[in-house]
């Protein structure tokens, strides 16, 4: 049974997607600013678990949290630092700031450690168990119930608790927020620090699963995860999930018709369509705009 | 906007600094690595006012201008190398399809606005990429060898003629309807401008200058690969525009040169370069959010008594 294989492995991809679309549309929709740093975050994340399982000896447990917590910090700090002047600038000052951003902390790790690649340690056995006839690795279950934790608490997060509330009043009107009394930075960077903790996650989930990382992996995974939020709906949280999971089925799929140099154009292709047919994404409502 | 008056002067000294170079190149006073670099920086100046039509001038904010950039290359060096066609046919052919390319991506895209179509057009630049990464008749990842064809001679006329035809569409009534697309989009439809027809002429003519620099780009440096063509290309250009101030054409020139030299200084050390390109712009756009030169141009710094023209960014 190749495509179940294929469609679990497509799963496992579109997991990773979804984790990192999640910190997008959750930024996107409290500040309207498309975090082009976020893909360097999922890459520092990744390095932090990185050495913690190699330096320290931890076990992915253990790395998988000290990345997140880490990840979160960084984000808060990339928020208050570069972001957080730009709340009234155009959407293209603050566009092109995100973008020096993303150059300044990929060319910073490549200065700080090398641009070589590093190999994950192999912290799961390599066995596979068999279902329907396909080869399902052990691997790839964890990473998709990790994946599958994370975004419940994440809904327990924004449904449940008082944070959670805040960020969504200040994502649906920022001036009604702070007139109800909300602090709107904290909430910001709260949300930056749930977003990049996510990310920080699908990093050290990515090593795991693909073993090689490099300073410049972030950038295509991050625009991926882009095309992702979008093609559910930038700014709502369950459309970031399904359309990480999508994106990730549909490039597994042109994978394994065997136009595999063309996986990275069926993100972008997608994405185009997305833009043109259905700009709003497939969870949007279309909103008309207001002079 | 008498611009007339300027046209004559610039001409000469367009001249001028034509003959003086290539004296200086001829008679070999000026060696290999100068004239390199000034050819370099002739591409780079028409790289970034292709993109200020673009960026600085309608408003329509384009990442993925390198794209146009590889069409251009391609296309010319197919058209040199396979079907051994002179080199200024090459230019010219280069041009024009990087226009059909940005009429193709355009059309679509320039519905959409702000980060949108930011993300649509840096999308279309690498869905170009990897075509151009997947056609072996064009040497697929590997790359193409493109014979040296791009001289000085070449790399200056394709510059004056950039320059010109660019001051004189935003001179022109064409111009000042691009200008109020950027100044404010739904006032201007209000006042009967086709905002969809302007914002897809000035991005169809940058992508031709782009095509025009892609040949030029192509012939001067031996192989091109689609990786000289993502999203790091559509960066470079981008941070000459944005340097130079969103909206001026000089200063938009002048960080092209300026940056060209500095990255020619640096080129030993690429991740120095990018650190400093990249807190350049964090830094230029916290503290100036419209560049170094806003929307001035650097005539009017001659004559501050006069109105600058341009205005402010606001209303986006």
């Amino acid at each position: 049974m190749e495509w179940i294989q294929q469609l679990i492995n497509g799963i496992s991809l579109g997991s990773i997607y979804a984790l990192i679309a999640l910190g997008y549309t959750m930024v996107y929709g409290i500040i309207k600013l498309i975090n082009f740093a976020h893909g360097d975050v999922f890459m520092v994340g990744s390095f932090i678990g990185f050495y913690s399982i190699t330096v320290f000896g931890l076990g992915f447990f253990p790395a998988l949290i000290i990345s997140m917590v880490a990840c979160a910090l960084f984000g808060v700090i990339i928020e208050r630092i570069a972001y957080k002047r730009l709340r009234n600038a155009t959407r293209i000052a603050a566009l092109i700031t995100a973008i020096g951003v993303s150059l300044l902390i990929e060319y910073g790790v490549i200065y700080i450690r090398g641009a070589q690649p590093e190999a994950y340690p192999n912290i799961f056995s390599n066995k596979t168990f068999s279902i329907l006839g396909a080869q399902i690795s052990i691997q790839s279950v964890l990473i998709l119930s990790v994946s599958v934790v994370l975004m419940i608490l994440l809904q327990f997060i924004v449904h449940k608790t008082k944070t959670g509330k805040a960020m969504r009043a200040v994502s649906h009107d920022v001036e009604a927020a702070k007139l109800m009394g909300i602090n709107v930075d904290n909430t910001i960077s709260a949300t930056f620090a749930i977003g990049s903790a996510l990310a920080g996650a699908a990093g050290v989930i990515f090593g795991v699963y693909y073993t090689k990382i490099d300073p410049l992996m972030g950038v295509i995974p991050g625009l991926k995860a882009f095309v992702a939020a979008v093609l559910g709906g930038i700014g709502i949280i369950p459309g970031a999930m399904v359309g990480g999971l999508v994106l990730g089925v549909v490039e597994t799929i042109v994978s394994a018709l065997g136009f595999s140099l063309w996986r990275d154009a069926a993100a972008f292709i997608i994405l185009i369509l997305i833009l043109i047919f259905r700009p709003s994404g497939i969870f949007g409502k279309n909103t008309r705009e207001k002079v | 906007m008498k611009k007339s008056k300027q046209f004559w002067p610039f001409i000469l000294l367009a001249v001028l600094v034509y003959v003086v170079i290539q004296v200086l190149i001829s008679t070999e006073m000026m060696n290999q690595f100068y004239s390199n670099t000034l050819i370099l920086i002739a591409i780079n100046i028409i790289l970034a006012v292709s993109l200020h039509l673009v960026i600085g001038i309608t408003g329509q904010f384009s990442i993925g201008h390198a794209g146009f950039l590889a069409v251009g290359a391609y296309v010319s060096a197919i058209i040199t190398m396979k079907l051994q066609l002179p080199f200024a046919v090459a230019i010219i052919v280069g041009g024009v399809i990087a226009a059909l390319a940005g009429l193709i991506v355009g059309i679509p895209s320039l519905r959409l606005k702000g980060d949108y179509l930011a993300i649509a057009t840096l999308g279309f630049a690498e869905i170009i990429r990897i075509v151009f990464l997947n056609i072996d008749a064009v040497g697929g990842a590997a790359g193409m060898q493109v014979s040296h064809l791009t001289t000085w001679t070449y790399a200056f006329v394709c510059l004056v003629i950039t320059l010109v035809v660019i001051v004189n569409f935003t001179n022109s009534r064409h111009g000042l309807a691009a200008i109020s697309v950027r100044e404010n989009e739904i006032a201007s439809d209000a006042m009967g401008i086709n905002t969809t027809y302007y914002k897809v002429i000035a991005f169809a003519i940058g992508s031709f200058f782009a095509g025009v620099a892609g040949a030029l780009f192509s012939h001067n440096f031996y192989i091109i690969q689609p990786s000289q063509f993502g999203f790091l290309k559509s960066f470079d250009i981008l941070i000459f525009v944005v340097l130079g101030g969103l909206g001026s054409l000089s200063g938009a020139v002048l960080s092209a040169i300026l940056l060209t030299i500095v990255s020619t200084y640096l080129q030993g050390y690429p991740e120095t370069r990018m650190i400093i390109y990249s807190l350049v712009l964090i830094i230029v756009m916290l503290y100036r959010p419209k560049g170094l030169m806003g929307t001035m141009e650097i005539t009017d710094y001659f004559k501050l008594w006069r109105t600058p023209k341009g205005g402010s960014q606001h209303g986006k």
